[in-house]
């Protein structure tokens, strides 16, 4: 009787549990427990992932940190203005910056924008041997020669537009920049001056190249006119958000439109659920009782691995999803096991109850040792994710995996078993043939 | 019961066939190296208008994209995979892919420079060699009981490289006909397989371990039979679970992850036939040194020995 009263007991925590977990899985956009959604990777939610290299080879040691931070603030100081709700901008390693916007698949423009260096030089024509070239204006402070740059404008750059429509962009310069602006438009006086953007003149909307003329001195404000309208937005936030204060090299690049990464989830949730079906169909069938109980274990198993992932929350990408349908099929292996032992105890003559508790007993060391090395085997995986770019999948796949076996190693023991021994000393338990598999008969007779 | 150890020298026969086989494609056809490993962009487009994949192929070769590889996904999306391109690049091929196919969305885009790629692959190769060693410790660890506990590592690990040399071999078949990739969701799939064939091998070595306890004067070859037998049907049935929702993923999800689903499909048939025939066989083969009757086998140790 006492056995019997913890057997409940036990039933009943787990029947909590499980209700406790499909509150949080279920509705999978947003559990009735909780609040909480699948968190979906970009592969399946869409969005745009970019990994950046800055070149740190000019850049004075022991600052790297520090420009590192500094480029990180710039980047996302560019992000905002695009309308993203969420976006991270992570410095990784020593020279990357891993950006991601999910949701949202960026056009090729606004990724060019993003790791521009958007420094705008002012340039004089002269002519060298013969020929008229535009060089970059320079002034001198200190000693120093030094170039006229939007460097040197303040933050408050903005587009203006007059009662002709007549759109120009007026910025303000900075101490330095007023000098230089100073020097360069008191020498210049009378002549063109350029304005280039890495490396190429900025154009006026009918493709001529901007070179207004000097009529005066100008020290600390000026402007900028026959920009189009969309050019000179862009440029005014680039100008505002900061300057990059080194180059950055794209080195990896991934962009999924949100409809492609729905069409993926629709399709890995069929592919879940007929796994689970086909599983659950061939333990019934082969294994009888126990197949059932293996079953219902298995729906336990599922909601239960759901729950943690949202809980946790574990970002499912494709591979991730294919990690989780994988441990469906690994999660039953413990009962197969389990069961495989029953089978040979029930042979033996053993009853329900005592073949139950030494097949889950005798079945442990092999359940213990073989999900060990899978999850071993998880962990480098994990590793060889996190050591490489593109490596978001790996690190879902084995991510998922582990997860999933532990829970199996849990539910395996606890669930299936508390159910079996549900069974002991019913009648059903003398009906030997409903709990050992259908090939049962040939298999007999060794005790050799 | 059924004697399988004692067929041992007919499944070394169809093992090494299977292995020499996969050399022999390997190094024949070679693998067909994914751009996670090799560089490159891959760029998914859903046209409006019915394409076909020759036609998209035609039009990339003329102009001048003739490595390019079009695949269709698992919906009405191409996916055009090239060297990497420029920014400028991937402008003049959308251009031109507009004008002759008229318009078209892109629905996804993946660029990775080769440099990057080099990273990858060689992290990936420095995995698989990492999870190699640490299986063999464990599973050392693990039987440390037994005596000589150091064949049980050795046998596993012998089990796993067995396993991922027939999917790599398999893989330089399908890379011809099915244009399979080596990719890093290959490598993930040779991981689990890893896992997947270690597990297997473990299970039954447990059984050995246990029977060995049960039964200290029985004879090794006999044990490790009656162990094979024993875990038999629940090798076979987890097996067929395992095939059951991989399959899943290659008839439902497709293209995206088929490196991987192909991998861990053949490896779970090759781990299934590997670790209930071949590891428990090398067991016994190692117990009974037998690899002095091999070598007495040898037709030139043969002489030599006539010599003496």
């Amino acid at each position: 009787m006492t056995k019997n009263k913890s057997l409940y007991i036990v039933l009943s925590i787990l029947m909590a549990v499980f209700l406790l977990a499909s509150s949080i899985v279920f509705p999978l956009d947003k559990g009735l427990l909780g609040n909480l959604g699948v968190s979906l990777g970009r592969d399946l939610q869409g969005g745009t992932y970019l990994v950046y290299k800055a070149d740190l080879s000019s850049v004075e040691e022991g600052t790297e940190d520090e420009i590192m931070k500094g480029v990180s603030n710039v980047i996302s100081n560019r992000i905002n203005p695009l309308g993203v709700t969420e976006s991270s901008v992570e410095i990784q390693g020593n020279n990357q910056i891993v950006v991601e916007i999910p949701g949202v698949s960026l056009t090729d423009d606004q990724k060019a924008s993003l790791g521009n260096t958007a420094l705008l030089e002012f340039r004089e024509l002269t002519t060298i041997d013969g020929e008229e070239k535009w060089i970059p204006a320079t002034g001198t402070i200190d000693g120093e020669t030094l170039a006229l740059t939007s460097s040197y404008f303040k933050s408050n750059t903005s587009v203006q537009k007059d009662q002709f429509g007549k759109i120009y962009l007026t910025f303000e310069w900075d101490e330095t920049g007023s000098e230089l602006s100073k020097q360069i438009t008191t020498r210049l006086m009378g002549k063109q001056l350029a304005i280039y953007e890495n490396g190429e003149p900025l154009l006026t909307e009918d493709g001529r190249m901007i070179a207004p003329t000097i009529q005066s001195v100008i020290t600390d404000k000026g402007q900028i006119d026959g920009l189009g309208l969309d050019v000179a937005m862009a440029l005014s936030k680039q100008l505002n958000a900061g300057r990059l204060p080194v180059s950055l090299e794209v080195v990896y690049e991934e962009t999924v439109t949100p409809t492609l990464g729905s069409d993926f989830v629709k399709l890995s949730l069929t592919a879940g659920i007929v796994g689970l079906l086909l599983i659950m169909l061939f333990m019934c069938l082969y294994y009888r009782m126990p197949g059932i109980v293996a079953s219902l274990a298995l729906i336990f198993y599922a909601i239960l691995v759901l729950a943690i992932f949202k809980l946790i929350p574990v970002t499912l990408t494709l591979a991730g999803i294919g990690g989780f349908v994988l441990s469906i099929g690994m999660a039953i292996d413990a009962n197969i096991l389990i069961f495989e032992r029953m089978k040979e105890e029930l042979q033996m003559g053993r009853t329900l109850g005592a073949a139950t508790e030494s097949g889950f007993r005798r079945a442990w060391s092999a359940i213990r040792d073989s999900n060990i090395t899978t999850m071993l085997v998880c962990v480098i995986l994990f590793w060889v994710g996190s050591s490489t770019v593109e490596g978001a999948q790996v690190r879902g796949f084995s991510l998922t995996l582990f997860i999933g076996i532990c829970v199996s190693m849990f539910t395996a023991i606890t669930v299936s078993r508390s159910l079996l021994r549900v069974f002991v000393g019913t009648k059903l338990a003398k009906k030997t043939h409903l709990f050992t598999p259908y090939i049962e008969g040939k298999l007999k007779v060794n005790n050799d | 019961m059924i004697n399988i150890i004692k067929k041992r020298f007919l499944f070394f026969a169809i093992s090494i066939s299977a292995l020499l086989i996969s050399i022999i494609f390997l190094l024949s056809a070679g693998l067909n190296i994914g751009m996670d490993f090799s560089g490159g962009s891959r760029l998914t487009v859903n046209f409006e208008q019915q394409v076909t994949i020759e036609e998209l192929e035609s039009e990339l070769t003329s102009i001048g994209y003739g490595t390019a590889i079009v695949q269709k996904a698992s919906s009405d999306d191409f996916i055009i995979r090239t060297a990497k391109l420029s920014a400028a690049e991937k402008e003049s091929v959308k251009t031109d892919l507009a004008a002759v196919f008229g318009e078209f969305t892109e629905k996804g885009f993946e660029d990775i420079p080769p440099e990057t790629a080099i990273g990858t692959a060689r992290v990936a190769v420095f995995g698989l060699i990492l999870a190699a060693i640490v299986v063999m410790a464990y599973i050392t660890w693990a039987f440390r009981a037994m005596p000589k506990p150091l064949r049980y590592g050795v046998c596993a690990v012998i089990a796993l490289l067995h396993d991922t040399l027939i999917v790599l071999g398999i893989f330089a078949i399908l890379g011809l006909t099915l244009n399979l990739e080596v990719n890093l969701m290959f490598i993930t799939g040779i991981l689990a397989v890893i896992g997947y064939s270690v597990n297997n091998v473990v299970v039954i070595f447990d059984r050995i371990r246990e029977n060995v306890k049960a039964n200290p004067g029985a004879s090794f070859e006999m044990i490790v039979n009656n162990s094979v037998n024993q875990t038999f049907s629940r090798s076979i049935n987890t097996s067929l679970t395992t095939t059951i929702t991989v399959l899943a993923l290659i008839l439902f999800i497709g293209s995206s992850i088929e490196s991987f689903a192909w991998a861990l499909l053949i490896g779970i048939i090759a781990g299934t036939f590997n670790s209930l025939f071949v590891a428990t066989s090398l067991l016994v083969v190692w117990e009974k040194k037998e690899w002095r009757r091999f070598i007495d086998w040898l037709p030139m140790f043969k002489a030599k020995r006539a010599e003496y």
